[in-house]
């Protein structure tokens, strides 16, 4: 069966800065990655090239044995398979919770109002925020929010989601309420790939961490060995850093 | 504010005027003489085609703006340059030029190319006072775009939306707000430049003043109440874009 993501010898650069190095990744259906690494080594940047919001300058990206290139067909088609939650929720702050959620459903994909409704409501139940549907954005906490913006890429029916911190800009005791709604996700199998710190949810939730740093991916492997014995000391010294917080 | 310091500036004046006496003679636009009021009738008939000339040339201003404005945001050089160039040269033109160019000019250029068109008082007017005023709309449209989050358009093609589809639903209706004040505060200028109309034989307010004070020789009087019609037609308008603001404000706190 065909890779979900096969990543090959990506390079990026913003002007003369190489923010990606020579990346190597494949994912397969149903994985769950989790990506860390020091602030600025390429995370996001990475995660952004596989949904096409940054352009890449070299190497392969393939979704779902679709090869990401500058034209517009192929964008859409990945873009249709990929989903992605950002830091900071980026929910659209003039619509209401459920019109965020059916906005996709009915101009992209075509749904009546009512089979779009039926979907988001479905899909805020699992979030477990149904009765926000009616609220603006704004009137939401923060955990509520990013559960919100979790919905609305679900209402597209990804098969694959890309998470950017999605725990970062949020209060402690929020973050709690969001991790478990993406766990539950990953054990329902939906393949994805999560950049985060919180090692808690890596442990209980990743099938293979990804550590980066400087643009290149440093370290790769099964979390347990990944935790009790990294290989780099780059690495030790990263999960030493965080693991003390 | 300004009704206040121009009501105390106007009252200077009319005293000024009772003063030395000769000086001022309001019965040229006295309601009580027939003759009064029908020059303030044939003054007040300009409202029409100041209202209606403004209004047109908002308008389009409005549209050319945005068609001008959009692909100026582009990532592509090809379609920011053409864009670029439009503002800054017609930002460059004064406007009494402009109007003589559109007036006496392009009805020429069009015969060149074939095209017999008689381009009158009006419309000259109006195409120069938009065309000139849209450099300054897309400006406004694109400043106000620019001020939405990029986080929007990011969201918006994930969830698969294309430009048109984001502009519409996601960015303009947010950028709207920003947007209004500022194109509101041009046209109360578009307003008060349609008074260069008047000099290519529009029949606005400033032309029906001129016009008589050649027949009626008394320039302080009917100057005056020109600057006066001018005064309540952006007063209207800046309580509009008050009530509008303060409408869309609230919007915003619900
Ligand atoms: N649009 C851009 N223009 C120029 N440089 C950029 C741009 N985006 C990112 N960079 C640079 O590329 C590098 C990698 O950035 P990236 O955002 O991918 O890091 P990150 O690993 O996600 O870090 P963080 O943990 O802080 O989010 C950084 O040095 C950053 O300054
Ligand atoms: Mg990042």
């Amino acid at each position: 069966m065909a890779k979900a993501i096969e990543i090959k010898r990506l390079n990026k650069w913003f002007g003369s800065y190489q923010a990606l190095k020579d990346i190597d990744l494949n994912v397969s259906h149903g994985e769950r990655i989790v990506i860390c690494g020091p602030s600025g080594s390429g995370k996001s940047t990475l995660i952004r090239c596989i949904n096409s919001l940054e352009h890449h300058d070299s190497g392969e990206i393939t979704v779902d044995d679709i090869e990401l290139n500058q034209n517009k067909a192929s964008i859409a088609a990945i873009g249709a398979e990929v989903g992605m939650v950002f830091q900071q929720f980026n929910l659209f702050p003039h619509l209401s919770v459920l019109q965020n959620l059916t906005l996709g459903p009915t101009k992209v994909r075509g749904l009546s109002r009512s089979e779009a409704e039926e979907r988001a409501m479905r899909i805020l139940e699992r979030v477990q925020i149904p009765e926000q549907a009616y609220k603006q954005p704004s009137e939401l906490s923060g955990g509520q929010q990013q559960r919100v913006a979790i919905a609305r890429s679900l209402c597209m029916e990804p098969k694959i989601m890309l998470f950017d911190e999605p725990t970062s800009a949020l209060d402690p005791e929020m973050i709690a309420e969001v991790l478990d709604v993406i766990v539950d996700l990953a054990e329902d199998g939906m393949t994805m790939i999560v950049v985060t710190h919180e090692m808690g949810f890596a442990r209980r939730a990743a099938d293979r961490m990804v550590f980066m740093d400087k643009g290149e991916i440093i370290e790769m492997g099964a979390p347990k060995d990944f935790f009790e014995a990294p290989k780099t000391k780059r690495c030790k010294t990263f999960l030493n850093q965080i693991l003390q917080h | 504010m300004t009704l206040r310091t121009f009501s105390i500036l106007f009252l200077c004046l009319l005293l000024a005027g009772c003063s030395s006496s000769g000086t001022w003679g309001w019965y040229v636009i006295d309601p009580t003489t027939k003759q009064g009021y029908n020059n303030i009738r044939f003054l007040l008939n300009g409202f029409g085609a100041t209202i209606l000339l403004s209004i047109i040339a908002a308008v389009l201003s409005m549209c050319i703006g945005l068609i001008v404005a959009l692909p100026g945001m582009s990532h592509n050089r090809w379609l920011r340059m053409p864009s670029r160039i439009y503002i800054e040269f017609i930002r460059a033109i004064p406007l009494l030029p402009m109007l003589f160019w559109v007036f006496y000019g392009l009805p020429v250029v069009l015969k060149s190319m074939g095209i017999n068109a008689n381009i009158d008082a009006f419309w000259g007017a109006i195409i120069t006072l938009a065309i000139s005023d849209s450099a300054f709309t897309a400006e406004i449209y694109r400043s106000g775009i620019q001020s939405i989050n990029k986080g929007q358009t990011e969201a918006a093609k994930t969830i698969g939306l294309n430009y048109s589809q984001t502009m519409r639903y996601i960015i303009l209706p947010q950028a709207i707000k920003r947007i209004l004040p500022p194109l509101a505060n041009q046209f109360i200028y578009i307003v008060k430049m349609s008074a260069f109309a008047s000099v290519i034989g529009m029949q606005e307010l400033t032309r029906r003043a001129n016009e008589l004070v050649v027949t009626e020789y008394r320039p302080l009087e009917i100057y005056t109440l020109l600057i006066l019609e001018y005064l309540v037609l952006v007063l209207i308008i800046s309580f509009g874009v008050r009530w509008l603001e303060r409408k869309m404000g609230a919007d915003e706190s619900k």
